[in-house]
């Protein structure tokens, strides 16, 4: 070949190169497309309104509010107490609930089945959690009136506990439980059963397996779960609308109710800033939940 | 038979309580319905079902809006996932990140930025609830990505794809033909748990003014409460017989191992 | 190959999005009645050619938006029937139970689509609030309304009220002689307010009511925050809606709310067993109005139109006069003769002298309700 003939057929081959490098990346760009339209985008604009201030000026206004004022802080306070108190609730119970699980027939109809409530269970929070506590526990719930009817007035009868702290976390807690057999089964039917036969033969008693084996291999995935738990009902929206219709104690109620006209008229910012604040906790939160996975991955690949 | 070990016991108490915690609720959502004249059962909270207009028309939709988000899994999701496994995999990191962070940006917060999003959606769109499948699709992605994940995963689809272009098949042939009946269980799994969250989903739809399911469910229980307990009965046990008879587990053994191997490192 | 199965992806993700579009089948296309007249700014009902060129005009649009209209707040039920009966037109009831501020925010929300409410009915605080949203119109008898329940450019008109007073079933609970008796145990988590104070005049009303009764005043809301405060600590204020739902449940035995509310459901409630029974604090007669207006972006101006003319005629206010509210067109009436004479002699007595919030007022009870309800009365502690 000619030299001039070799170079532009050279360039021919970069540009071909560069063509043909990028057209893989066409592959990814419809779910590029939305996930930033209805992911990137919509958290780009909260972070930008929260700037906003009263009546349509820029500054740290909003957020200063959303971390000074008492009504908020105590929205705050609340919901990570609701959190964390559900998440552990779940958490034990939940873990207690994947040993007695795992511990069974692995191939069974019953752990199928178990699962699949589970599933169901994990999602199914919201409207339909409520109503059916409210079936319950309500003022004419079954378990109200069969208390009244055979102790007479006793602890259930007043049913306003429900939209306490207590009732609260009573109700998150339900779809805790299940979210927690979902995370953390994998874990415990990670363990071994080797391991507790050799510990057995090497004189060690339940306890001692558990104290020394059992319980550290877990740690990490428990952990995670928990933190994945108190996520999940920190940001929880749909049950406590469907609950507390009035007055908002926790973020989630407190955001829906400063999008609404009234407050997001004279101070857009609000809303946004709440948000703001909502995720901070969050990727705290999750921040530590992938460093425990990533612990657990490690040791798991071992 | 088992022989009836000490341990035993503890697990049926612990089954037993778990149990009653989750399942007394159910039931009293079933006898809550069901109440007639003092003393008395009756049905008809359940005929009420279909003299709500606006409670079939809510439930078709959203049963509608599932449908739409399973094939948006199974024909992006899939499809990308997929080719980042097989062709990109320098961007696995990123595309797991992006599909877990709906656990960390809450679907209110979501909410908030997105309702400027939704008016200009609705000059292309029309006011169809069926607009929400867009951000419903986002909401489903930890859940979808970790089970399509785990058992991408725990196949070897390097080698399958080799062999199956070495034999001249296309690549819509290999992906389609070969890799996706190889992780059937994967994206079985993840389709129903879409359905669950999207049957189950109120704070989007409610903030933004659309009347799913849940969302009239929640209008309907201010009105009649017996009515919208046995409509949220119908749908909980609807979605329970959907995930226990759809095949959401890998049965044989051997694929198992793998699978719960790489589902503890996927779980992220 | 790659390029192949990139289109692959691209089409079938167009195809799901064309799909979508093409399922929306009602994209939002009001018609303007009959095109020579503007239906969105008409101002009466002369703008159309008379009440049967309005008619012919809402006939062609076919469908009527409503907003927050429970069946049985002041009849709206048999209202809606009525409209539905007389003229053949579709009307989509929304959020029933949705307060006043729920009625701007769902404007706002699905402005510009066709499932915007055609009309409001508002509390007050929220109407004063937002009169940049409402269309001016004046019915055909807007001259027998007197000047003080109306605006004078025609944006909004009242269109009925009551006073505040407390319902509670007589089964469940000792009967009310004053508010101070609802702290006392017997009603222990059963006490509901209608609304939030801060979205809902029935709400913000009750807390004046209140007010009024402990010291304070139509200008003074703190001392009803004060009393709803120790309603709630001592347990018997629950942060629940009430609806006949939850009166019926027995989830809110004691409401605080408009007096023509509890008459509407004495009736229904006696059927189901509930002998439903109504308390006004002696000397306290705290009146409200509600307001009338069109939304300026209706996406059924005319039928928006048709519907204001309707329930201000006999027609429409009688009914609202049977469900126990005082419409304004009743001075009207009584000279026409056009009056349910029944229904307005039943309607409840009231001691003291009527006061009603002016505008001034609710705004800034408003503000102080804004600022200190949810901290003291939302939250958990």
């Amino acid at each position: 070949m000619q030299n001039k003939e070799r170079v532009i057929s050279l360039k021919k081959l970069e540009t071909n190169n560069l063509f043909r490098k990028s057209i893989p990346y066409l592959g990814v760009f419809p779910f590029a497309l939305l996930a930033f339209f209805f992911l990137i985008w919509p958290t780009l604009v909260v972070v930008y309104g929260s700037f906003q201030n009263l009546e349509g000026g820029y500054g740290f206004g909003s957020l200063i509010e959303v971390a000074t004022n008492e009504k908020y802080l105590n929205g705050f306070k609340v919901s990570i107490q609701l959190a964390a108190y559900s998440a552990f609730a779940g958490a034990v119970l939940g873990g207690l609930f994947s040993w007695a699980i795992a511990n069974g027939n692995r191939e069974g109809y019953f752990r199928r089945l178990v699962l699949a409530a589970s599933g169901v269970f994990a999602q199914f929070g919201g409207v339909m959690l409520t109503f059916a506590f409210l079936a319950t526990f309500g003022f004419n719930g079954m378990l109200t009136i069969l208390a009244n009817s055979y102790f007479g007035e006793n602890i259930l009868t007043d049913a306003s506990w429900l939209y306490s702290l207590l009732g609260l976390v009573v109700v998150y807690t339900f779809f805790q439980i299940p979210l927690m057999l979902i995370v953390f089964l994998p874990a415990i039917e990670n363990l071994k059963p080797e391991w507790k036969e050799a510990s057995e033969s090497l004189g060690g008693s339940t306890a001692n397996y558990w104290l020394k084996i059992g319980a550290p291999i877990l740690a990490p995935s428990f952990l995670g779960a928990l933190l994945l738990l108190f996520a999940n009902a920190f940001s929880a929206y749909a049950t406590a609308a469907a609950l507390i219709s009035q007055g908002a104690p926790i973020v989630p109620l407190q955001i829906s109710f400063a999008i609404s006209g009234e407050v997001s008229r004279t101070n857009p910012g609000i809303s946004k800033a709440l948000a703001v604040g909502m995720i901070l906790v969050v990727v705290v939160v999750m921040f530590g939940y992938f460093k425990l996975q990533n612990k657990v991955s490690k040791w798991v690949k071992s | 038979m088992r022989n009836f070990k000490r341990i035993d016991v503890w697990r049926w108490l612990i089954i037993g309580f778990v149990g009653a915690y989750l399942l007394i609720p159910v039931f009293a959502m079933l006898e809550f319905s069901t109440r007639g004249a003092p003393g008395e059962r009756s049905t008809e909270a359940w005929t009420a079902i279909p003299t709500f207009p606006k409670l079939l028309s809510s439930i078709f939709s959203s049963l509608q809006l599932a449908v739409v988000v399973i094939l948006a899994v199974v024909f992006i999701l899939v499809p990308t996932m997929i080719w980042i496994h097989l062709r990109l995999p320098h961007l696995r990191r990123y595309m797991e990140l992006l599909c877990l962070l709906p656990l960390t940006i809450p679907a209110i917060v979501i909410v908030v930025g997105i309702a400027p999003t939704y008016r200009a959606l609705y000059q292309v769109f029309g006011s169809s609830p069926i607009t929400l499948s867009f951000v419903y699709f986002i909401l489903v992605l930890p859940y979808s990505y970790r089970s399509i994940s785990a058992s991408l995963f725990s196949i070897d689809s390097h080698t399958l794809s080799e062999a199956s272009r070495s034999l001249g098949a296309s690549t819509i042939r290999m992906i389609a033909g070969i890799i996706v009946p190889n992780i059937k269980v994967g994206i079985m799994s993840g389709a129903v748990i879409s359905i669950a969250l999207v049957l189950g989903e109120f704070t989007i739809s409610n903030l933004l003014n659309f009347e799913t399911m849940q969302v009239v469910i929640n209008l309907l229980g201010k009105r009649d409460a017996a009515t919208s307990v046995a409509v949220s009965l119908a749908a909980l046990v609807f979605a329970f017989i959907l995930l226990a008879i759809l095949p959401t587990t890998n049965r044989s053994r051997s694929s198992k191992l793998k699978t719960n191997r790489k589902v503890g490192m996927v779980i992220k | 190959m790659e390029l192949k199965k990139s289109l692959f992806a691209v089409v079938t993700a167009s195809a799901l999005v064309l799909s979508a579009c093409s399922s929306s089948s009602d994209s939002g296309s009001a018609e303007a009645g009959s095109g020579e007249v503007d239906a969105k700014t008409a101002t009466s009902a002369a703008d159309f050619g008379g009440l049967e060129g309005l008619e012919a005009a809402c006939k062609a649009e076919g469908k009527l938006n409503v907003i927050a209209l429970p069946p049985d707040w002041a009849n709206y039920g048999k209202i809606i029937d009525g409209f539905k009966a007389k003229y053949g037109i579709e009307i989509d009831s929304q959020i029933p139970d949705g307060s006043s501020q729920d009625e701007i925010d769902a404007a706002n929300n699905t402005k510009g689509t066709d499932r915007a409410p055609d009309v409001f009915d508002l509390g007050q605080a929220v109407a004063m609030k937002n009169t940049a949203m409402f269309a001016t119109y004046k019915v055909a008898t807007w001259d027998g309304i007197d000047a003080a329940f109306k605006d004078a450019t025609g944006l909004w008109t009242m269109d009925y009220g009551g006073f505040m007073s407390v319902g509670y079933d007589a089964a469940k609970v000792p009967a009310i002689t004053s508010l101070a008796d609802l702290l006392k145990a017997d009603y222990k988590g059963k006490v509901a307010l209608n609304g939030d104070p801060t979205a809902a005049a029935a709400g913000m009303n009750g807390v004046l009511m209140a007010s009024m009764v402990n010291g304070g005043s139509v200008d003074d809301v703190s001392k009803g925050i004060d009393y709803f405060k120790s309603l709630k600590d001592a347990g018997s204020f629950i942060p629940v809606d009430p609806t006949p739902a939850t009166i019926e449940s027995g989830q809110t035995p004691v409401v605080f709310d408009w007096d023509y509310l509890h008459a509407g459901q004495v009736a229904g409630l006696k059927e189901k067993g509930i002998d439903w029974k109504i308390f006004i604090p002696e000397g306290v007669a705290l009146g409200g109005y509600y307001f009338q207006a069109i939304n300026v972006d209706a996406p059924n101006p005319a039928c928006a139109r048709l519907w204001q003319e309707y329930i201000y005629s006999p027609d429409g206010s009688n009914e609202w006069l049977r469900g126990g509210a005082r419409p304004v067109l009743a001075d009207l009436m009584v000279k026409e003769g056009t009056i349910d004479q029944t229904a307005y002699d039943s309607l409840p007595p009231v001691s003291g002298t009527p006061v009603v919030a002016s505008v001034a007022q609710t705004e800034a009870a408003n503000k102080v309700l804004v600022e200190r309800w949810a901290a003291e009365v939302g939250a958990i502690e």
